[in-house]
């Protein structure tokens, strides 16, 4: 008997130990610079999230935070660096209880959307329309309307960039492989010839199920053009015209010659850079990020250096997109609703034209101010950031620019396409059923 | 507190305000019960009644509660297949628990009871997972089951044994990855998480047994099958109650493992109840209909614990521990 209390307070003991552990260390801020004694104005923290863990990128911004603080000794700013998924969950979940951080990595399009039209956002037009649009004549305009809804901007963008195809250039030439694919009957050889040499074609982190819808996106984007999409979203079409179902389609074409890792439905986006870094997978199609990220997950902490090559996402036979439309996107500053003023002069100073180049410099993201080009330098980046400037039609990606939930329903359905557990017509009907629920009233 | 003080306060305090002494114990019980109330009424019983609240509502969780649609969120709910599919996920879970986790816990529980070398490091092992956070749990077992055998472990050691000669070759599998084995990989690791949990359940009850019966039995000429089949595992009824009973609220229940782990996926082959309210209220912005999901599980807890209760008789399961 007295055996059995003693467990039981054993038990009891340890439950309380892990709550604690559970509860500590949830939130511990990454700079706690102490306010400088002479300090001008009132104190005043500012709440940054960003989701920058490659390491350059997060040193980076924390030399900026740096330098802002130490001109405005009264400022203090609180860096939270989040892994991806964890930030979209977690800001939900701030969103959800009325606090905003201040600022915060922001995608545009249907998330934000949602927040600005509860007003959980901060109108930042006025101080872009300040001294005659000083701030708003920086940008490039159409960068900046990503973060626009309804003729107000809630947020900047510092990078803006598209999808394409990263690839290793000695595992293509060794496959025998000399140019490119220029159009999706080629890309599907190209892909027997590197699997019939010994490497997997195309790493894929389908498990966070993003990556794999930018395949389905695109071949829509290359099949029906602007117009199928117009239409569709507008609700004056629908997802299920024949475009959408034949992105399906041709995207089955490629899921059939296997070309994706083992595993790769459970995969994450991290173990896909890590293949593509580490010279294992001879491409991904990725953002402007890949180079970063790949490098970051590589095990020289390297990554593919000048052996990585890009190329635009091939053109499909008979489809009514041009080469030069482009899907992609990029990320900018989101500003919550109690952001104190001095924090929209951060973010000035963090889309500054010196900041910008300091930023393309270490190649972890195109900038979107006017005159910032010069700092990129990388081939690779060079050719994105041509073919972002040339593209007539710039399509935003599918699970950003829908609403949230029907973002949610077109990941969930290509993925269903990956496991073939569902049609390319199923995956046209989902999106659609979703897409007329939530957005055409 | 005056429930302390002599009798002769308490009598003054009866006639000035008019108290019987019932009453005055009354009090004293409420206040005591005050503090936990407070508490539980907060933080449980509040949020559930805003739950069902939420649950009649369209909203995205952000700004005001407007568009009000009385049981449309059910309605979508019980005729969907995603919420039937999470229930039978969940059910998997519960009927795997029952039939797997708990014997194997009452196995262990048998063994480090014995009088067995390293029986206390044993006994501590078994029990340590239990203490390590979901997250960790999570983690640990995503590494175990990672398809690459250059990181996943058990991919590794299959390949390892793959390569000799005389064992029988078992090829490397996707585990997490393929939508088949998912849910059961994800069981392994809720396994590990709690059968430690279960164990101490058994040692406490077995603390219980008088040996004198054990004793008993074996002079008798009982061997040690038919000791434990016919002596051990009746007076250990208690205990199985109280661990059947934990099993089943916490197969209800299940989230953090299996949310690190899978996220729901693969095509929502992990989707558990807990995990499809959750992708629904904050993923797919709709905290409204999560909500309904929320007041659904709700209402399959309690009537299982209430079932449960009736049919083994509450008096058991309290004593059980």
């Amino acid at each position: 008997m007295q055996k059995a209390k003693t467990l039981i307070w054993v038990v009891v003991l340890m439950f309380c130990v892990s709550l604690a552990s559970c509860t500590q260390g949830a939130e511990v801020p990454a700079t706690e610079e102490p306010a400088a004694e002479e300090a001008s104005g009132e104190p005043v923290t500012i709440e940054w999230w960003h989701i920058s863990t490659a390491e350059d990128h997060k040193a980076l911004w924390q030399e900026m935070a740096d330098e802002f603080m130490a001109d405005n000794p009264n400022v203090t700013i609180n860096i939270t660096v989040l892994e991806n998924e964890a930030f979209k969950t977690k800001l939900t979940t701030v969103m959800q209880s009325g606090e905003p951080p201040d600022i915060f990595q922001s995608w545009g399009g249907g998330v934000m959307n949602e927040y600005a039209e509860a007003g959980l956002l901060q109108d930042i037009t006025p101080a872009l329309d300040a001294d005659g649009g000083a701030w708003r004549e920086t940008f490039s305009p159409g960068p900046l309307s990503v973060y626009a809804y309804q003729g107000k901007n809630y947020g900047v963008p510092w990078d803006m960039g598209m999808v394409g195809f990263w690839y290793n250039k000695q595992l293509f030439a060794d496959a025998g492989i000399d140019a490119p694919p220029q159009t999706w009957a080629e890309l599907l050889e190209d892909v027997q010839a590197l699997k019939d040499s010994g490497v997997i074609p195309i790493a894929l982190g389908e498990g966070d199920k993003w990556p794999g819808h930018y395949y389905w996106t695109y071949l829509a984007t290359r099949i029906g053009g602007q117009d199928a999409f117009n239409a569709a979203s507008s609700c004056s079409g629908s997802f299920t015209d024949e475009p959408f179902v034949e992105a399906g389609v041709k995207l089955q074409e490629l899921i059939d010659l296997e070309p994706f890792q083992d595993g790769y439905l459970g995969a994450t986006y991290g173990d896909e850079a890590t293949l593509v870094g580490d010279g294992k997978a001879a491409m991904e199609l990725m953002g402007q990020w890949a180079p970063a990220v790949e490098k970051d997950n590589s095990a020289s902490g390297e990554g593919l250096g000048d052996n990585l090559g890009f190329f635009l996402f091939p053109a499909v036979e008979g489809g009514s997109g041009e080469l030069t439309d482009a899907m992609g996107g990029g990320n900018g500053f989101g500003i919550g609703r109690d952001a104190p003023p001095e924090a929209i002069e951060f973010v000035k100073f963090l889309t500054s034209k010196e900041n910008q180049i300091a930023l393309a410099e270490i190649n972890v993201g195109l900038p979107v101010v006017k005159g910032s080009e010069e700092g990129v330098s990388d081939p690779n980046l060079l050719m994105v950031q041509e073919a972002r400037d040339k593209a007539v039609y710039f399509q935003l990606y599918y699970d950003q620019y829908l609403a949230p939930a029907t973002g949610e329903v077109i990941k969930d359905a290509v993925q269903g396409l990956f496991a073939s557990t569902l049609t390319p017509e199923d995956v046209a009907q989902q999106l659609q059923d979703s897409h007329v629920a939530e957005s055409c009233q | 507190m005056s429930a302390i003080s002599g009798h002769e306060d308490t009598v003054g305090l009866q006639r000035k305000r008019g108290l019987s002494r019932r009453n005055q114990d009354r009090l004293t019980i409420v206040l005591f019960l005050l503090p936990a109330f407070i508490f539980i009424f907060t933080f449980q019983i509040y949020p559930m009644i805003r739950s069902v609240y939420y649950s009649l509502y369209e909203w995205s969780g952000f700004g005001p509660l407007t568009d009000y649609v009385g049981l449309a969120n059910f309605e979508r709910l019980f005729t969907g297949r995603e919420f039937w599919d999470a229930v039978w996920h969940t059910a998997l879970i519960m009927i795997w628990s029952l039939a797997l986790q708990l014997p194997l816990a009452l196995l262990l529980a048998l063994l480090v009871e014995r009088d067995l070398p390293g029986r206390g490091f044993f006994r501590s092992i078994f029990f340590m997972p239990y203490v390590l956070s979901e997250v960790i749990i999570g983690q640990v077992w995503i590494k175990m089951f990672k398809p690459d055998p250059q990181f996943g472990f058990i991919n590794a050691v299959l390949e390892w044994f793959g390569n000799l000669p005389v064992i029988p070759q078992i090829e490397t599998q996707a585990w997490l990855a393929d939508p088949k084995q998912a849910l059961a990989c994800a069981f392994v690791a809720l396994t590990w998480q709690f059968f430690g949990l279960h164990m101490l359940l058994y040692i406490a009850g077995l603390q219980n047994v008088p040996r004198e019966l054990e004793e008993a039995a074996r002079i008798d000429g009982a061997n040690e099958l038919q000791t434990i089949w016919n002596i051990t595992l009746p007076l250990l009824g208690n205990a199985i109650r109280t661990s059947v009973y934990l099993s089943l609220l916490g197969s209800v229940q299940v989230f953090g493992v299996i949310w690190v782990m899978a996220r729901g996926g693969p095509i929502g082959a992990t989707e558990t109840m807990s995990t499809y309210m959750y992708r629904s209220a904050f993923l797919k912005f709709s905290l409204g209909y999560g909500s309904a999901v929320a007041v659904v599980i709700l209402v399959i807890s309690l009537i299982l614990s209430t079932v449960y209760q009736r049919v083994v008789g509450q008096h058991d399961y309290i004593g059980g521990i």
